[in-house]
């Protein structure tokens, strides 16, 4: 359960927005909303603990998540702009060893499902930097893949520079951690239809 | 987390600094071959006197080793925060200080272990005799892990400012002033018959005060850069 209370926002000068408060419980889907510059991923980096807020509280199950620390971060998985791919190890080797790095099940059947989930796994032996910016995409989503365990998704615009097959896997993805009482926050300026039992939705404005 | 986990994630940190830095082997083979030609312009530039080289050539290696291993320090977690890793790696949910502290080993294996292994041959220019040389091996082995590690907390704090190379060996060089001091001493003193025991448990006194704070000084400074 993830509880944002009264939350504000700066960015250098700016105040990108304040006073905002919701809630989230299990197999909700949270869509964040708002046109560029509205503070979509500074609100995604307030609640993965990386940008700490300039008011407010943002807990987990009560509790304030930068006093959660190792803990909290062990429930969550997030997917930033840049994919955290490194051009010069395989896709096997990226996703096996950030799996590794992040406490994620890495045994290779695992990893090898989950590069399948993302059809590539016929370029899993190729290094990144001869992958498409699509296929390193899927390379970063494939964590996602490994991360069923962990109840919170946090995705900024997990669908950017996908083809509809991939999409359709993300969103399946999606769908399937929503079922297991998963919480997903998410930014997209598609319109992807993700069938959940709970759609919030934040509006930011700018 | 569970220790094996913990474990795990730490070999797995540095086994992916490793391969990315053996995919690279230009950038390391600049690293060792800057050292080699530093440490060669000093001959060459006050001639073959064989008492004055040897009188210089321990601080002259020693200079040169601190110059290679602060040119290989930008590559420390440049890349990283660059393609998004660095911030999964802030996400993990394991303490950011020992991942930290793994990233440094892998980086030391990587650009400090190869300047130790080939400083005996450019020792030999400066005509060290047989004591001087496992003294400077010896200095440059307790030596170059304390240079990464302080280096370390430069090379996060300067991450994502302009012109950041320029700050991080201003930030850097007056730091490594007693790593210098102690360890081209250590061989001075071996050469004047001295013994380098003081200056050599100097280095180890660095050493392991360098591992306790820069790792956590390190981390703190990355968690501003991924802000």
């Amino acid at each position: 359960m993830l509880a944002i209370t009264q939350l504000e926002c700066v960015r250098g000068e700016r105040r990108l927005f304040s006073d905002l408060s919701f809630t989230a419980a299990p197999h909700t889907l949270l869509e964040v909303r708002g046109p560029n510059g509205s503070g979509k991923t500074s609100l995604l980096r307030n609640l993965c603990g990386l940008l700490p807020p300039a008011a407010g509280a943002i807990r987990w199950c009560g509790t304030d998540i930068h006093a959660l620390g190792e803990d909290y971060r062990a429930q969550l998985a997030y997917l930033g702009h840049s994919s955290g791919v490194k051009d010069e190890l395989t896709a096997a080797e990226n996703l096996r060893l950030s799996a590794r790095a992040g406490g994620l099940p890495a045994a290779a059947a695992a990893i090898d499902d989950a590069l399948e989930t993302l059809g590539i796994r016929e370029f899993r032996h190729l290094p990144c930097k001869a992958l498409s910016q699509g296929q390193r995409r899927r390379v970063a989503l494939a964590r996602l893949a490994l991360s069923a365990a962990r109840p919170l998704w946090v995705l900024d615009e997990p669908f950017t520079a996908l083809d509809t097959a991939a999409l359709a896997v993300v969103r399946q993805l999606v769908e399937a951690h929503l079922n297991r009482g998963g919480i997903v926050v998410l930014t997209t300026h598609q319109e992807v239809a993700i069938a959940a039992r709970a759609t919030q939705r934040v509006e930011l404005a700018r | 987390m569970n220790a094996p986990g913990l474990t795990d994630a730490l070999r797995a940190t540095a086994h992916r600094d490793l391969l990315a830095a053996l995919r690279h082997r230009a950038d390391l083979l600049t690293t060792l071959i800057f050292f080699a030609i530093v440490a060669s312009l000093f001959p060459l530039g006050v001639g073959s006197d064989t008492a004055l080289l040897r009188v210089m050539g321990p601080g002259v290696v020693w200079v040169a080793a601190l110059l290679a291993s602060m040119l290989a320090l930008a590559r420390l977690f440049a890349s990283d925060y660059a393609d998004g890793t660095l911030e999964q790696l802030a996400l993990a949910p394991h303490s950011l200080t020992l991942l930290v502290l793994a990233k440094i080993a892998a980086h030391w294996l990587a650009t400090g272990l190869p300047l130790v292994v080939i400083a005996p041959l450019l020792g030999l220019q400066f005509d060290l005799s047989a004591d001087a040389q496992l003294v400077l091996l010896a200095s440059l082995l307790l030596g170059t892990p304390t240079l990464s590690l302080i280096g370390a907390v430069g090379a996060a704090l300067t991450l994502g400012v302009r012109g950041g190379g320029a700050l991080l060996s201003l930030l850097v060089l007056p730091l490594y002033v007693p790593v210098l001091i102690f360890g081209a001493g250590a061989v001075e003193a071996t050469a004047a018959g001295l013994g380098a025991a003081a200056h050599l448990s100097l280095l180890g006194a660095l050493l392991l005060v360098a591992l306790v704070f820069a790792p956590w000084a390190t981390a703190v400074s990355v968690r501003i850069a991924v802000e």
